[in-house]
């Protein structure tokens, strides 16, 4: 999504090669009108599933989005890495929608990197990076695999026609059974997929009127991949058992941007195991028969790092420079209208608050890890992948062979919440740096220990907030003024060239300007620099725009005297009727218009934002005893368009508030001297079982717009809701994440 | 060193440091991927074994404390309280990512071996050692509610 202000984005990659696509591809692809639409339909003889399909009468129906094989499974070729958010249970949904195949018999399989065929069309419309994030995996396939599932039908119906010598017209398809009624004859996809597979591929299929639908929307649609990953049978890559392999670990610098100096690995190669020591561009890998040993010799490793241009300062330090920065002139603007200045004279009453987000660490489940198997012609790699071309990119440099040299295995992803989405794909490209660095003379495969994860960076951006904002004679914003301090994702990595005008939008989307009518507004961003990698996590920007805003607009309605949701709904009715359609559910649902708890320590606080074209609305119901909250209970609504899978849905939603809720009571990455403080579990304190709210109701709104998001948006509202919902219990502002009730207490005195 | 080591009624005689932890043993050497590394330090649970029936991580338990003794991994649950759990984790679509899964399926059959009927607090107490961050806490507390409803009394353990 990201990608989209630019023409070629993959060009902005050192070392692309704009041969990835033959001029005979392109002009197939090109030809296609609607970008995207109709490319899973076309082309079976391009399918990378193709060539393992069979021939004769053993065939499979083989394209590049979906394969019937003989033995009456249908297989979706997923484009996109699971990573937990449900797409290997999504996309088989809306293509056997489209197929009416029994869902039974839908099995999911990973595509290699390609583009355009693979590309993500939500990313920029020629599909130029294959990729996951940004929440679009279903919506950027949504059009392409019901096309590719109706043809796939098609061509079935066809084969099925001229088999009985019956006319197509007169042959239906239900429950994956292709029959003909006057004549008694039904086959099923896997009898006829080898003659299916002749048949001229249809170009003018029609799709269903969604009115039609039987799996989109189905309230439980099982998932695809609970068997194998309630038994231990799901394979991450951190499972991929290659025959020779050896495991590797990498000794990093202990600052951001520190460089090696030198090393001595008399020691670490003394300890029985070990293999070998490797330099590689970003510190030291210890090479081992198993993971034990490479740790063991780790620990062992002598370097010497050289510190000058390292970042050194600590995050105390650095927060002090931000609330500098925010009086300095502004690095570029978000949003202007009106006169803000004179309007905030005018205002009857106006709120001046601060807000401070720490760093964040994403600390998926699943240490990254990758495994290179390098020859001199091929480089094979297995990972989670979240940026397929992007990867085979980075891999190709790193190893010296061009991209298509580069062969990329996606598994299943143990978490990633974007972490494994960064432009220099820093776990694959170490890991074919080590493979490289040992001439390729075993596979490898490297992992990060937890240690390395969480102090290893790229992480969400600290960020400061200054918010000016007041209330006008009519009881509304009359003005809002907000400058946000926080480093780019984008700047110094290939994305910014998706910059403009000095803006990094991922720094400021979301912000209040965008999702409230306010007549006068400034919001402005200031860039700071360091050499801590930062990057997007679970929901970007959002994930502290919407803090500050939510919380202000709290404030804000309790200044005009109004209710909470009718002061927000008097901002969105005009301009934004499906936020607020979002919010009215929510409060509905919440009882928001019955007298809440009396009970001491008892309150309830609301927020609403839109991520990803995804509206969710969410009510906190909370209990603060001492110092401690406790989230009871959240109500949360959404408008994602048409529900694809409501369950999955759901466990998005609940996903989201847990995630939003670890960063809002726990999170936080500090840096003493430029050291990260935080090494482990421990320290970086996550949500646990016994903070989940006990209950959590999700609602969705019906509609009958295109699918949009959910693996994001259900975040960046449980912030700002609990705090809220602290406010309306204890009268204490909380505007420093993590809340801290006992530091907010004694500011407040 | 040799080290002696029976996992899943299996015995295995392995050429490694005695030091090792248990799970590195599993993994590396015995192919069974099952059970995963999430911490190293016993903090995340994703490393979750049964040794004699109780629930241990194998991330800091070093093989040379279980010589003797039974070690069961994701793979070779078979008790009547560990089937039940398994079956109500696929009913209710628990799995995100699915990577803490073993551990927490390991955790929940090892409390309900030992409490047939857990309150949510119970459950609370016994799955707080066990990290999700796909946060499927509330479909793990109606899971292990689901499988302690399906299991006959006389088949508890």
């Amino acid at each position: 999504m990201y990608f989209r202000h630019l023409k070629d984005p993959m060009s902005v990659f050192p070392g692309a090669a704009s041969a990835e696509v033959t001029r005979r591809d392109f002009l197939k692809f090109t030809s296609l009108a609607g970008a995207g639409l109709t490319l899973g339909a076309l082309l079976p003889e391009q399918s990378p599933a193709a060539a393992a399909a069979g021939t004769g009468s053993n065939a499979a129906l083989a394209m590049p989005f979906v394969r019937v094989d003989p033995d009456n499974t249908v297989t979706v070729i997923s484009k996109h890495v699971e990573a937990g958010q449900g797409v290997w249970t999504g996309l088989p949904a809306v293509l056997a929608e489209e197929l009416d195949a029994s869902w039974s018999q839908m099995r999911v399989e990973s595509s290699p990197a390609r583009v355009p065929m693979y590309g993500n069309f939500a990313f920029d419309p020629k599909g130029s990076v294959q990729g996951t994030g940004g929440s679009t995996a279903i919506a950027n396939s949504w059009m392409q695999l019901r096309q590719a599932g109706a043809t796939a039908r098609a061509m079935l119906v066809s084969a099925a026609a001229s088999e009985w010598k019956v006319p197509a017209a007169e042959v239906t398809v239900s429950e994956g059974v292709v029959s003909h009624e006057k004549s008694g004859k039904k086959a099923t996809f896997g009898e006829l997929a080898a003659r299916a597979a002749k048949v001229p591929v249809p170009t003018d299929v029609k799709l269903k009127d969604p009115s039609q639908f039987k799996l989109i929307g189905r309230d439980k649609l099982p998932r695809l991949d609970s068997r194998a990953k309630s038994s231990g049978q799901q394979q991450f890559a951190i499972d991929v058992m290659l025959p020779g392999m050896m495991t590797a670990v990498i000794k990093r610098p202990a600052r951001f941007g520190g460089k090696v100096v030198s090393f001595d690995a008399t020691q670490a190669k003394a300890v029985p195991g070990v293999v070998d020591v490797v330099q590689v561009p970003r510190g030291v890998a210890v090479i081992g028969r198993d993971t034990w040993s490479a740790k063991k010799g780790r620990e062992v490793l002598q370097v010497t790092w050289d510190d000058t241009g390292a970042e050194t300062r600590s995050t105390g330090q650095i927060f002090e420079e931000y609330r500098k920065l925010a009086q300095a002139p502004e690095t570029a603007k978000a949003a202007q209208a009106g006169d803000v200045d004179a309007a905030l004279k005018s205002a009857t009453h106006t709120i001046e608050a601060e807000f401070e987000f720490p760093y964040l660490a994403h600390a998926p489940m699943e240490p990254l890890t990758a495994v290179v198997r390098l020859s001199p012609d091929k480089c094979e790699i297995w990972a989670g992948c979240q940026f397929q071309t992007i990867d085979q990119l980075n891999a190709a440099t790193a190893v010296g062979l061009k991209p298509d040299q580069v062969f990329i295995n996606t598994l299943a992803a143990g978490g990633t919440f974007g972490r494994r989405a960064n432009a220099e794909s820093d776990y694959i490209a170490e890991a074919a740096s080590i493979a490289k660095a040992v001439g390729g003379k075993y596979p490898v495969r490297l992992i990060w220990t937890r240690e390395d994860d969480i102090m290893g960076g790229r992480y969400r951006p600290m960020n400061y907030h200054h918010i000016t904002a007041g209330i006008g004679k009519d009881g509304k914003v009359v003005a809002y003024k907000q400058r946000f301090v926080g480093q780019s994702i984008m700047a110094g990595t290939p994305f910014a060239a998706m910059m403009k005008e000095g803006l990094d939008p991922t720094a400021v989307e979301g912000h209040a300007a965008e999702q409230y009518e306010i007549e006068n507004v400034h919001v402005a961003w200031s860039q700071p620099k360091s050499a801590v990698p930062v990057l997007w996590w679970r929901s970007v920007g959002h994930s502290h725009t919407a803090v500050s805003k939510e919380i202000v607009f709290d404030e804000l309605a309790e200044a005009a005297g109004q209710d909470p949701v009718a002061f927000r709904l008097a901002h969105l009715e005009k301009k934004y009727p499906r936020h607020a359609a979002v919010l009215r559910l929510v409060a509905e649902k919440a009882g928001w218009d019955k007298p809440f708890s009396k009970e001491k320590g008892r309150g309830r606080g609301v927020a609403i934002q839109e991520s990803f074209n995804t509206i969710v609305a969410q009510v906190a119901e909370v209990t603060v005893v001492g110092d401690t909250i406790t989230v009871d209970r959240v109500v949360c609504a959404l408008d994602c368009g048409i529900a694809v899978n409501p369950d999955v849905i759901r466990a998005q939603m609940q996903s989201g508030i847990g995630y939003g809720l670890a960063a809002a009571l726990h999170g936080k990455i500090t840096l003493s001297d430029g050291h990260v403080d935080q090494t482990n579990f421990h320290q970086y304190a996550v949500l646990r079982i016994n903070e989940m709210p006990r209950d959590i109701e999700v609602h969705i709104l019906p509609s009958t717009n295109a699918p949009t998001g959910v693996g994001e948006p259900g975040l960046p509202p449980i912030a700002p809701a609990v705090a809220n919902a602290v406010r309306a219990a204890t009268g204490i502002k909380l505007r420093k994440l993590p809340f801290n009730l006992a530091e907010a207490r004694t500011a407040k005195a | 060193m040799s080290v002696k080591l029976t996992v899943n009624n299996q015995s295995h005689e392995l050429d490694i440091d005695p030091n090792m932890p248990l799970l590195w043993a599993i993994r590396d050497h015995l192919q069974l991927t099952g059970t995963k590394f999430g911490c190293g330090m016993a903090l995340c649970g994703a490393c979750t074994v049964h040794i004699d029936g109780q629930a241990v991580r194998s991330c800091v338990t070093p093989v040379s404390a279980v010589e003797g003794k039974n070690v069961t991994t994701i793979e070779g649950l078979s008790t009547p309280s560990g089937k039940a759990v398994q079956h109500a984790w696929v009913n209710l679509d628990v799995p995100q990512c699915g990577y803490c899964q073993s551990g927490q399926i390991m955790s929940a059959a090892a409390l309900l071996a030992t409490n047939a009927k857990p309150t949510d607090r119970d459950i609370d107490a016994a799955m707080a050692g066990n990290i999700c961050r796909c946060a499927t806490y509330a479909r793990i507390r109606n899971a292990i509610h689901e499988a302690a409803g399906a299991l006959p009394e006389a088949s508890k353990g």
